[in-house]
């Protein structure tokens, strides 16, 4: 039938099945095709709770076949509305297959278990730095507040010293620790200082960015405040109480200030220093540990809420204060630090 | 876990892609496409308008409950659930299955690692985290300043080229990463859902037109693909401009039947081609 001349446009073959690839391929597969892609459409609008045991087991193989059938089809078609149909599906599996997050109550399980002791375990030397900052800040400022009251002024803003000042009588300042009335209003405080100092910590963290200059002058600020707060109560000869005072929560919540500030330096060391590692990665596994660490603070930081807003309301004798800020010191430090298994230790 | 390679042949030949190789542990390359800076400025303003809606129906219903009762427990339901939203919003619809925000799924994008690997708690927070430093801490600084009404210029230019930076960070970068992205290790990409369109080279009952090497010698792969967008897309007008310009080219007669013509020479053309795959021999375009 084929005409002999070259401008031939008034041949026609008969029927024939199958001219190309693609439509010998697609009658092949497309049926697995659809399948998975029903099977994946489910998992993405509910959860992989929604699958039957059965196509569960199916979705592995599923994947892998129209996978395999991409790399053919790149190969051997030119059909590229199969290909592009094929690359998005297996995409959308290889999500649900290898990138989907484990459920949170697992991953919860896993935090308190095992990421966040070994998270905070492995920046202990920025935690002992942070620490040692603290301290340092904490003296200065008691120095220079009982050298010049007036530096009071300078480092406690009008806000958070609420009359609690150098000027103060003894007698006012007494009453600032032991005073339990209007524990409701208290406990409105608490959840501000709660969610205002878990806001810093995050901060701190982030800012660790900066190559972590800002997070030191966070924690340098912390700790003045702290030594010029001492050095109000101390001459008073309310020296004691106020320790108790501030230890009852304040163990808990200086802990969780100085583990967020080392998390910030941990991220300001890596981008500054990498070492062996390229900075890019560098930067990426500081940013995980101190984001877990970062996590673990906002719980201690609850926590120390609760003490604060609670505890030290009821509990107003300046020993049982001690016990209750060294149970908790302690039980953290042997939480973190005390040896445990190999086994079972995930990198966050 | 998959591998992870910048696919830098193709610089040269287009406008900068967002495609990029993607290597499944079964070695297959995804060629994943990941979300432009406009789409995921969508998502986060959705977000943000999400956020802020729910705070404001959010405190209405507890300043009414509170005019009623004077319980102060309600200002501390307040004050925990404004922390909640503000941090818990991101990560925790992140931590999901499905790895987006309502914003992102909207706009069809999800996060995922970069390394192929699981989204893990630690990443997720990380990421949002950084939002601290590069939306809200500005904001909040200017918005306090700006109410004691203390809002000096250089305070204003600070907080401004602060937020810039961040803001715009996602632009100076190809993989458009956050800062946030590049803490933790992860990158937006978009999640297509797209359905099989038809075959154009399928079975039919009709006899097809036989076309003479010479005109099937014509074009390459490139102009296959071109053809079969115009096919798929159906309009007419480019149906005629293209059948016009082959047959012109092949020296064929107008026969009058645009659609029933492009069809034949796609399907002549694409199984010519693809017997040149099968021997090694891929014709990338009419000038290879």
């Amino acid at each position: 039938m084929t005409d002999t001349a070259p401008a031939a446009v008034s041949a026609f073959a008969p029927p024939q099945p199958v001219l190309v690839n693609a439509s010998r391929f697609r009658a092949a597969h497309a049926a697995d095709w659809e399948r998975l892609e029903y099977l994946v459409s489910r998992i993405e609008r509910r959860s992989v709770r929604a699958l039957q045991d059965e196509d569960l087991l199916a979705l592995p193989l599923l994947y892998r076949s129209a996978l395999s059938s991409l790399a053919v089809a790149r190969e051997t078609s030119l059909d590229r509305a199969l290909i592009v149909y094929l690359e998005q599906l297996c995409t959308r599996a290889y999500f649900q297959l290898y990138g989907v997050p484990s459920s949170a109550l697992s991953q919860l399980g896993r935090f308190f278990r095992s990421a966040w002791p070994t998270a905070v375990r492995s920046i202990w030397r920025e935690t002992l730095v942070a620490f040692l900052l603290t301290v340092a800040a904490a003296v200065v400022g008691y120095v220079l507040v009982r050298g010049d009251p007036s530096w009071f002024f300078g480092i406690v803003g009008d806000g958070m010293a609420q009359g609690r000042d150098p000027s103060a009588s003894a007698e006012s300042l007494r009453q600032t620790l032991y005073d339990t009335k209007g524990q409701d209003a208290l406990a409105t405080f608490a959840a501000f200082l709660f969610t205002h100092n878990a806001q810093i910590a995050i901060f701190a963290f982030a800012l660790g960015f900066a190559f972590g200059v800002p997070t030191v002058l966070l924690i340098v600020y912390n700790g003045l405040t702290l030594g010029a707060f001492l050095a109000v109560f101390a001459p008073k000869g309310l020296g004691f109480g106020f320790v108790g005072w501030i230890m009852i929560h304040g163990t808990t919540e200086m802990f969780a200030i100085i583990l967020s500030g080392a998390a910030g330096f941990r991220i300001g060391t890596a981008i500054a220093f990498p070492g062996r590692q390229a900075r890019m990665d560098a930067a990426v596994t500081a940013g995980k540990t101190g984001a877990t660490v970062m996590a673990g603070t906002v719980v201690m930081l609850a926590v120390a809420g609760v003490l604060e807003g609670i505890g030290r309301q009821t509990v107003t004798a300046d020993l049982s204060r001690y016990a209750i800020g060294l149970a908790m010191l302690v039980g953290w430090l042997l939480y973190f630090y005390l040896p445990r298994g190999r086994h079972g230790v995930v990198p966050a | 876990m998959a591998l992870f390679r910048r696919n830098r042949s193709r610089r040269a030949t287009g406008p900068q892609s967002l495609r990029r190789s993607f290597v499944t542990p079964e070695g297959v390359d995804l060629q994943i496409e990941l979300g432009g800076a406009g789409v995921r400025a969508a998502a986060f303003m959705v977000d943000a308008v999400s956020m802020l809606v729910l705070l404001i129906v959010v405190t209405i219903a507890i300043a009414l409950l509170f005019v009623a009762s004077k319980q102060s427990a309600l200002a501390i339901l307040w004050l925990l659930g404004f922390f909640v939203l503000r941090n818990g919003w991101f990560v925790l619809f992140e931590m999901g299955g499905r790895g987006a925000t309502p914003g992102k799924r909207l706009m069809g994008l999800r996060v995922v690692a970069r390394d192929g690997a699981r989204l893990t708690g630690g990443a997720v927070i990380a990421r949002n985290a950084m939002r601290e430093i590069e939306v809200f801490l500005p904001l909040t600084f200017l918005m306090s300043q700006a109410v004691q009404g203390l809002a000096d210029s250089f305070v204003t230019i600070f907080s401004l080229g602060w937020s810039g930076i961040f803001l715009f960070f996602p632009l100076f970068n190809r993989d458009r990463l956050r800062i946030g992205d590049l803490l933790a290790g992860t990158w937006v990409v978009r999640t297509v859902r797209g359905e099989l369109g038809a075959d154009l080279a399928r079975a039919t009952e009709r006899p097809r037109r036989i076309f003479t090497e010479a005109a099937l010698d014509l074009y390459g792969v490139y102009e296959l693909q071109t053809l079969e967008d115009v096919l798929r897309s159906g309009r007419d007008d480019a149906i005629a401009t293209v059948a016009a310009a082959i047959r012109r080219k092949a020296g064929l007669p107008d026969d009058h039947d645009d659609r029933g013509f492009l069809d034949d020479y796609y399907a002549a053309l694409c199984g010519r081609l693809e017997r040149g795959l099968l021997v090694g021999r891929r014709r990338a375009d009419k000038f290879a």
